[in-house]
């Protein structure tokens, strides 16, 4: 009896301390998660603070008179002419007569507030519209990007403003007119790469990791899957299937730099595949990508109860039977999971793609497995290490879209799984 | 049911996956090569793709060995037909070349570049010689007639006459031809001066000359330039090493270093003037003219007066542009491709 209250009397005793353990053992994981969540806002809000005018596009529109003798050009459609008219005089003529106090020494000061490449839209305006030619019209065209960053970032520490004082008092003039306005910035949605920051966009690169994805998708989950499938369910347990498996898990570790050099050895140096394309980036990708679909498809399969398996087989199922009618339905979710993850990890990586030369600086958008393409990675990556300062908020701009393509990812790997989910 | 089809989606993706056949043909010109020239070449890529009927060239920043390694794998469309390089090319990897296949090659020397020792305005402006570089940057300085390890701590203990300051410089890493560059020029330059270095043996010469402390008073800051210069701008006291055109892009928040008395400036570099400059080239695969369309454009438009001319867009993003005499050279040179030999590396 008096042992009996006594273990209970200790028992009490301990409660305190055993509830303040429990309380201090919550705590950790409390801050653990707000010390995830803190180092996710400040990256975020830094993202986002130095990216969101990098959605933003400046704009001067211009009352242009396509003049023939100042274009030297008197029929569009003649390709000859084009190539030796001048598209720029119109375009200056047309920024002199905006501004009532320049004079005819700024020509060069005035043709540095339009984009460089605002004659190229004007030959092709009028290419397409020949009848244009010596009329008047109201055109918009890009600013300069030295103009963008002025109007975006007058008196931001972090740029420096290229600008004369006289061209920065003719852009306040030009904005207080709404002559020069910022909109949404579509351009960064609809073109390719460019030097030229003000005309830099993602397409090429999102149409790039959406090919290069294909391809990864396309071969690394059927082949993974099947793998996963013979080695859980038909191999033989033995040494080579043992050895199998601990490569399978060690490759998973292997730096993905190490499946570029791969790549370059086999697709490129001996299949002769050209460089820079998606076809060999999402081989190389599949490869790094192999082993966490198999590791995490095995675990998937393992988790089906066996009664499942058992039931089929105790009402005459034959062994592909079970697995492709019960297990692998049941295990599907799981691999998808897992494919997801991979896929993620392989949309993120710019190391491998290096060597295969998809890190290179490609204007045109690709259209095909076998076109010249880059991915959003190395996007970022190229704009981050560009000399002109308007590319930073293009780079952060680009992270912005690369995390969005994630999201979207996750999210349909989230509802494949809610679809394919069965309980039991 | 489900799944099967889910099965037959997949294959049939496989399969056109597999069936939109290689097209070995390019009519992209592909050009690799220093990530030095990358800034200016991709601009001439982007102007001749928007004003020509050729696409614009796909370009490659790999490093200019890396370059010249892929440039020299052989003939064929999976090869590259241009490449670009911060140095001349070696003949070592002229005879990679040869022995590849890759016979005729067309060399350009497209101006130049100056590497700069810059901090952010506010700091003092130094005045610095090539051997005061040395002195605080090398591994192994001279001291009573023996080579000890770098014992400089400010840049005043150096030459009195340098500001009190820790010396702390960040630059590009050992992959980078800027810090070939640096190495070859600035620190083998200073080294040569002092008396000390005439009595080393050729290799003890450039094991000495070209090493760079590693007590942390050197910051490696990887290839992003645009790191450096953030860094720069944030605190007085650091100073970096880097491209002319990174100077010339923040130019209203750093100033550089003289050196030997000589600031760089466009002229000062253009005219050999500045003690750390180098030549720009680019090298172009003859057997692929013709079979790559646009090759020959792609050049003219790079020597061309608007691209090259004094009032050309490549001064705008900072070349230091050759001399009008170059210039023409150079036109000659598209007009003739003549080949390049041996005996011009050696």
């Amino acid at each position: 009896m008096t042992d009996h209250t006594s273990q209970a009397e200790l028992v009490r005793r301990s409660l305190k301390g055993r509830y303040r353990k429990e309380r201090r053992f919550r705590a950790y994981g409390i801050v653990a998660i707000a010390i995830a969540l803190t180092a996710l806002v400040t990256l975020f809000t830094d993202i986002i603070g130095k990216g969101y005018t990098g959605f933003l596009k400046t704009t001067i529109t211009l009352e242009v008179t396509m003049d023939p003798d100042l274009m030297y050009l008197d029929d569009p459609t003649d390709p000859k002419q084009v190539r030796m008219a001048d598209f720029v005089a119109p375009l200056v003529a047309a920024v002199d007569r905006a501004l009532p106090s320049a004079t005819e020494d700024d020509q060069d000061a005035l043709r540095r507030l339009i984009n460089p490449y605002a004659s190229s839209e004007l030959r092709d305006a009028l290419i397409e519209n020949p009848e244009w030619m010596g009329t008047t019209r109201t055109m918009s065209f890009l600013a300069h990007s030295n103009v963008d960053v002025y109007v975006k970032h007058k008196g931001d520490a972090a740029y420096s403003i290229k600008l004369t004082d006289q061209q920065q008092a003719w852009v306040d003039d030009l904005r207080a007119r709404e002559l020069v306005e910022t909109s949404f910035n579509d351009v960064f949605f609809t073109s390719g790469d460019s030097r030229d920051p003000a005309k830099a966009g993602v397409l090429g690169a999102i149409v790039g990791s959406l090919l290069t994805m294909i391809i990864t998708l396309v071969l690394a989950f059927p082949i993974g899957v099947a793998a996963a499938i013979y080695l859980e369910e038909f191999a033989p347990r033995n040494k080579l299937t043992d050895f199998i498996e601990v490569n399978i898990n060690n490759l998973a570790a292997v730096p993905s730099i190490i499946f570029g050099l791969l790549g370059l050895a086999i697709f490129i140096n001996l299949f002769g595949m050209p460089r820079s394309v998606p076809m060999v980036g999402g081989l190389v990708l599949t490869l790094m990508t192999l082993p966490t679909i198999i590791i995490s498809s095995r675990a998937a399969i393992k988790s089906v109860p066996p009664s499942v398996r058992e039931a089929a087989e105790g009402i005459g199922a034959s062994k592909m039977q079970v697995v492709l009618h019960h297990v692998l339905p049941l295990a599907l979710p799981g691999m998808l999971t897992g494919s997801i993850i991979g896929m993620a990890q392989a949309l993120g990586e710019t190391a491998p793609l290096l060597l295969i030369g998809m890190v290179a600086f490609i204007v045109e958008i690709p259209e095909g497995f076998f076109d010249a393409a880059t991915v959003l990675p190395v996007q970022v990556f190229l704009w981050a290490g560009s000399p002109e300062l308007a590319f930073i908020e293009r780079a952060s701009a680009a992270i912005m879209v690369l995390l969005a393509f994630l999201m979207t990812m996750n999210a349909l790997a989230i509802w494949l799984r809610k679809r394919l989910e069965r309980r039991w | 049911m489900k799944l099967n089809k889910a099965f037959a989606t997949v294959a049939l993706a496989g399969a056109v996956a597999a069936m939109s056949a290689p097209a070995m043909a390019r009519d992209t010109i592909s050009i690799v090569g220093s990530s030095t020239v990358y800034p200016f070449a991709t601009v001439v890529a982007e102007r001749f793709g928007s004003n020509t009927d050729f696409s614009t060239p796909k370009m490659e920043s790999t490093g200019s060995g890396g370059g010249m390694k892929i440039f020299c794998q052989g003939i064929g469309t999976q090869n590259p037909d241009i490449t670009n390089a911060s140095r001349r090319m070696k003949a070592s990897e002229f005879e990679l070349c040869q022995s590849n296949g890759v016979k005729d090659i067309v060399e350009f020397r497209i101006g130049s570049d100056g590497i700069v020792i810059a901090s952010s305005k506010e700091a003092d402006h130094m005045d610095l010689t090539l051997e005061q570089l040395f002195l605080a940057l090398g591994e192994k300085v001279p001291q009573n007639g023996k080579w000890v390890a770098n014992p400089n701590k400010t840049w005043s203990d150096v030459d009195s006459s340098l500001p009190n300051k820790p010396i702390r410089v960040m630059g590009p890493p050992p992959t980078s031809g800027t810090r070939d560059s640096f190495n070859e020029l600035a620190l083998e330059g200073g080294c040569d001066e002092l008396p000390e270095a005439a009595s080393l043996s050729k290799d003890e010469h450039k094991a000495i000359c070209q090493s760079i402390r590693e007590d942390g008073a050197f910051i490696e800051a990887g290839e992003n330039d645009n790191l450096i210069v953030q860094k720069l701008i944030g605190d007085k006291d650091m100073y970096g090493v880097f491209g002319y055109s990174f100077l010339e892009e923040n130019g209203d928040r750093l100033q550089a270093a003289s050196l030997n008395g000589v600031e760089p400036t466009q002229d000062n570099i253009a005219g050999d003037k500045y003690p750390v400059a180098r030549s720009l080239f680019f090298y172009v695969k003859t057997a692929h003219v013709g079979v790559v369309p646009g090759i020959v454009e792609y050049a003219s438009e790079f020597v061309s007066p608007r691209a090259m001319g004094p009032n050309g867009y490549l001064k705008d993003v900072g070349l230091i542009v050759p001399t009008r005499e170059a210039l023409m050279e150079l036109q000659d040179k598209v007009e003739n491709m003549p080949n390049l030999t041996l005996n011009e590396l050696k």
